[in-house]
């Protein structure tokens, strides 16, 4: 791998989420019967036109605005021709030379917590198209034309990533980014987030791109970090073995992960790409644009850049809480509750240490179980309120912070709030000293030994003590007064 | 301007037309026919003027509400299909 | 005769219940099934329906409603999408396709109450100048059955000439309303493009392509168009602006009229053909109009133009007739490729094929922009021709045609030769100008017309003055032997 450098540009198709098809009025909902959102104009009916949907121009115009791109006060539409079953026109209706996004940008937080700035070359609308399915059909195939008109988003990024690491946590950043802005679901497994990797290698130091190959349709981080690796691997090993790599489209083989040849360079299409003439330019104003201005969420950037400060969390535990924006609200609502709290009861801990508290349990708790459970955040089970409750019992030391997360798990499974479960297992911690004493009594007359042993010198056996005492209370023992209260009768000489 | 009878073939294909051994001379004949006659725009002086796609100018597209405004008729579409099964329409199998 | 009435006269009499809506389909239907299989001018008729739209406009009638259409019979030139009715294309591709929808003009037309008798024959995707391509053999000129109706909307202005009906709609990509009209000696308008919709017409060249109307005066065709022109939400290239009476701009006088006659289409003009025209001239002088010459330089590459423009939109626009969801599929495709190839290869004509290659060569990579790029230039050029001219002139004027109607297979030998029959035409498409043509006189027994062009959205000047011709003339009342 050493003296070779890896360019990667990626196209991500991403679906936008109107209600109805960008040129027709079907609806997109996703999985119903085949052909029952497929109207004329999706069936390429003799005689039918195209009718541009204004959400789908809101939407594009809204991530221009995310990437700090500049919109196109006139773009046009073009027709991409060539023959394929799904494609009922026999063209797809894009857009190539006047596209309506136009440059832009976007800060990818990479894993070693820095900031690389990958380019947005463009961003054009164009209709998706239908569906083949092969199976149950001898030697046949069956198309399903729901999806076709569908509106899509086609984000082409410079070739500025180095690596598959890279290019996932580009494509990451823009996944967050379109949910962020309500514009396309995310959703992988049903299609509606689509990447294509374009891959190639060059000697490091030269400035010339070698020639790349194509990556069609990975629709995982996975597929795409696993993909991109392999086709790196497979060009420079045809290189460095003599061969030359073909500028050609692949598909990546998940099952025996492995990229293959898609078409033959034969097959390389003339699309013959010219304005649709039944569609005119595409204007979009100023106060058109400033209309969708208005409706802009507060970016993933920005919202995690006030997490870091006013927060006091570090850059990459504000960027994971700020994936989403439904994460970051519920971090937010249970970090406001806390403090809430903390304002009528008069709380101990600083605003700090709340946010911190907050962070770990969002970040830790929450997220195994949304991910062990395949949960979405919305879907929580624990909710933001709930989730207050269960932390706010821990400042509070009612409980310890072990028992709290026994306390989780029943919320989780049992979809009751934290105070309910602790009484009902009387979980409460133990905080009267003379109750913890008289526990500690009992286990230091029950272990002379260690308690010689102790005093002679052996300091380890504290936790011995601890550990008998906890088990002594069920694990209720308040930790703090434990430790104190236990040092004080290991070390002094007092005995009930 | 000729076009040879690879030209033909080429662009038969890209177009999926398919051409009988005997229609071929006549396609060859009257395509390079039709295209001599449209070199004559070669010899047109055009300057700076910009392509015309639309014979209004000045018009730019209408943007309509994002509405569900059709229901599902497919059976009576299908009724014109040549060949559908369990809703999908029928083609020889697509190979990848 | 109720087939030489016009269409205000027919209306008042359906007014007056003198006739009934039903009486008046039956005689047209009678006519046609005499008079037709010598013209070929139809590929589907609809009888029964029509009796029954007529029995439905004699209740309308019969419970006090009157319209300029209600109760009138008509032909839809066979590209119009009729719902429930075969619509061909003149194609085999599409013998068998019924449409599940109206095209909006056809909507139109039947809320204003007319009775639909059938489906016009057409040259094959409106490509053709004479209606000899045709999957349903050609149509024949009423006129005399040796020679060509003149196309795409052969059958269209043969069943109008023929008194088959009092009007017929056409469509007109590059001439095809109007070059048919004036070889057949009827009417025929073709409006600014955008003003009617096109949704529902199968699309030959999108940028060029509109619905017009065929019919024996041009104050009948100011009734049709009336009903056919408007915004339509479902056409992004239709244009909102409102639609005015053109019935009642019809009268004005053509007093300071200024006529441009278009120097470039004279030379080279047969001397009989010119004769017409300057006889028409005289009579517009005559009617206060002034007629001065007027030079479009680039109108000569209008034709070349077209032969790029229109290929490369059609190339595309038929992409989607593969036999996968509706139309012609071959027997027994043995893969994918196949089914697209022979579907098509089979189901398309040897002129539609032609267009298809033509237009895929344009637009090919290496050549598109020496074509196709170059044409849409030139087609600027040849708008801002026309709108110079229009600074200086109200109208413009030409023959319609070279020549009147030539022989059936005479010109099928070179697809040039019969494109040049286009010249006079072309160029209004190309600036999506509105023209009409009207009959101007005869040729060696033959019909000729004369074309009227005009600026953007004035159909109502045009109208009027084809219609003051028509009240100081009288060669659109003229009908053929045995039709009148």
């Amino acid at each position: 791998m050493s003296g070779w450098e890896v360019v990667i540009g990626l196209e991500i198709h991403a679906q936008l989420a109107t209600k109805s098809k960008i040129f027709s009025g079907s609806a997109t909902a996703y999985g119903a019967p085949p052909n029952t959102q497929a109207d004329l104009i999706d069936l390429a009916y003799p005689g039918v036109l195209p009718v541009l949907n204004v959400e789908a121009v809101r939407m594009a115009v809204k991530f221009g605005l995310a990437i700090g791109a500049a919109v196109a006060q006139r773009s046009v539409f073009a027709r991409k021709n060539y023959f394929y079953p799904d494609l009922p026109k026999g063209y797809q209706i894009s857009q190539y030379e006047l596209p309506v996004v136009a440059r832009g940008s976007l800060k990818v937080m990479l894993d070693d917590g820095t900031v690389k700035t990958v380019g947005i070359t463009r961003a054009h609308l164009e209709e998706d198209a239908g569906k083949s399915l092969h199976e149950g059909l001898a030697n046949a195939t069956g198309i399903d034309l729901n999806r076709a008109g569908t509106p899509l988003l086609e984000i082409v990024s410079e070739p500025d990533m180095r690596s598959a690491k890279e290019a996932v946590a580009y494509m990451k950043k823009i996944h967050t980014l379109v949910r962020y802005l309500e514009i396309c679901d995310g959703n992988m497994q049903e299609g509606s987030f689509r990447c294509d990797a374009n891959v190639s290698v060059r000697p490091k130091g030269r400035e010339k791109f070698g020639t790349r190959a194509e990556i069609k349709n990975l629709n995982s981080f996975r597929f795409v970090e696993k993909a991109i690796q392999y086709e790196v691997a497979r060009q420079i090993e045809l290189i460095e073995s003599g061969g030359t790599v073909v500028q050609e489209t692949r598909l990546y083989d998940s099952d025996k992960d492995e990229t293959r040849s898609m078409r033959s360079k034969e097959e390389a299409n003339d699309y013959r790409y010219f304005p649709d003439p039944d569609l005119l330019p595409l204007e979009i104003t100023p106060s058109f644009i400033e209309d969708v201005r208005a409706t802009l969420p507060e970016l993933p950037d920005d919202k995690a850049g006030r997490f870091a400060r006013v927060f006091a969390l570090s850059a990459y535990d504000a960027g994971v809480l700020c994936a989403s924006r439904e994460l970051g609200a519920y971090f937010e609502s249970v970090v406001a509750g806390l403090r809430a709290a903390a304002g009528a009861h008069a709380l101990s801990g600083t605003h700090a240490s709340h946010a911190k508290l907050a962070a770990n349990w969002v970040m830790g708790e929450l997220s195994s179980a949304l991910n062990r459970d395949n949960v979405d955040i919305k879907d929580s089970r624990v909710s933001a309120p709930q989730l207050t409750g269960l932390l706010l019992r821990i400042v509070d030391e009612t409980i310890s912070g072990k028992i709290a997360k026994e306390v989780f798990e029943a919320m989780w499974s049992e979809g009751k709030p934290a105070d309910a479960i602790i009484e009902a297992n009387g979980l409460r911690q133990i905080t009267d000293s003379g109750a913890i004493e008289a526990v500690i009594d009992a286990v230091i007359a029950a272990n002379p030994k260690q308690l010689a042993d102790y005093r002679a010198g052996k300091d380890k056996l504290f936790g011995f003590f601890v550990g008998q005492v906890m088990k002594a209370t069920s694990g209720k023992a308040n930790p703090a007064q434990l430790n104190e209260l236990l040092k004080t009768k290991l070390d002094g000489a007092e005995h009930a | 301007m000729s076009l040879t009878r690879q030209d033909v073939e080429k662009i038969a294909h890209l177009a999926r037309l398919s051409i009988t051994e005997q229609e071929m001379p006549v396609y060859v004949t009257s395509l390079s026919s039709i295209v001599n006659f449209v070199d004559e725009l070669s010899q047109a002086q055009v300057g700076g003027v910009l392509p015309m796609a639309h014979p209004l100018d000045g018009q730019h597209q209408r943007l309509r509400p994002d509405v569900v405004s059709e229901r599902d008729r497919h059976e009576k579409y299908q009724q014109n299909a040549p060949a559908v099964a369990s809703g999908l329409y029928v083609v020889p199998r697509v190979i990848e | 005769m109720l087939h030489n009435l016009n269409i205000g006269e027919l209306a008042d009499r359906l007014g007056k219940r003198q006739i009934s809506s039903v009486e008046l389909t039956r005689h047209f239907l009678g006519r046609i099934e005499r008079l037709n299989p010598a013209l070929n001018a139809f590929i589907t008729l609809t009888a029964t329906q029509a009796l029954q739209d007529a029995a439905s406009a004699d209740r309308r009638l019969k419970m006090g409603e009157r319209g300029p259409l209600l109760g009138i019979p008509l032909i839809h030139k066979d590209i119009l999408c009729t719902e429930g009715v075969r619509t061909s294309c003149g194609s085999r591709m599409l013998d068998n396709f019924v449409a599940p929808y109206d095209a909006t003009v056809v909507a139109r037309l039947k809320v204003a109450g007319t009775v639909m008798l059938g489906k016009s024959n057409m040259d094959e995707f409106a490509m053709g100048s004479s209606n000899e391509t045709s999957y349903y053999g050609p149509v024949k000129n009423p006129w005399n059955t040796a020679k060509v109706p003149g196309g795409s909307s052969g059958g269209s202005a043969a069943a109008t000439a023929a008194r088959l009906a009092p009007f017929a709609t056409g469509t007109d990509t590059g001439g095809s309303i109007r070059q048919p009209a004036a070889l057949t000696g009827v009417t025929g308008l073709k409006p600014t493009y955008g003003r009617v919709s096109r949704f529902g017409l199968v699309a030959f060249a999108s940028s060029l392509d509109q619905a017009g109307v065929f019919a024996r005066s041009a104050a009948d065709a100011a009734a049709v168009l009336q009903v056919m022109a408007g915004f339509d939400p479902k056409d992004s290239t239709s244009v909102d602006a409102p639609v005015p009476d053109y019935s009642a701009a019809l009268g004005a006088s053509l007093k300071g009229l200024k006529i441009g006659l278009l120097r470039e289409f004279f030379d080279g003009l047969e001397a009989r053909n010119a004769a017409l025209i300057h006889d028409a001239l005289k009579i517009y002088r005559s009617l206060g109009a002034e007629t001065l010459e007027v030079s479009l330089p680039h109108l000569p590459l209008s034709v070349p133009t077209y032969y790029v423009v229109a290929p490369a939109e059609c190339s595309s626009n038929l992409s989607r007739f593969d036999g996968v969801r509706y139309g012609y599929r071959c027997d027994h495709p043995k893969d994918l490729a196949d089914l697209y190839t022979r579907s098509r290869g089979e189901g398309f004509g040897a002129e539609v094929k032609r267009r298809i290659m033509t237009g895929t060569y344009v637009l090919s990579a290496g050549y598109f922009d020496a074509y196709y790029l170059k044409a849409q230039k030139v087609r600027r050029l040849i708008t801002d021709d026309f709108r110079a001219a229009f600074e200086q002139v109200d109208l413009v004027i030409s023959p319609t045609t070279p020549t009147p109607a030539f022989d059936i297979g005479a010109k099928m030998h070179d697809p040039v030769t019969m494109y040049l029959n286009d010249i006079y035409t072309i160029g209004a498409n190309l600036a999506g100008l509105p023209g009409v043509s009207l009959p101007c006189g005869f040729v060696d027994e033959l019909p000729m017309g004369l074309q009227l062009v005009g600026p953007h959205f004035s159909e109502s000047r045009l109208l009027n003055a084809a219609h003051q011709f028509q009240q100081a003339t009288d060669w659109h009342r003229h009908a053929p032997r045995g039709y009148e």
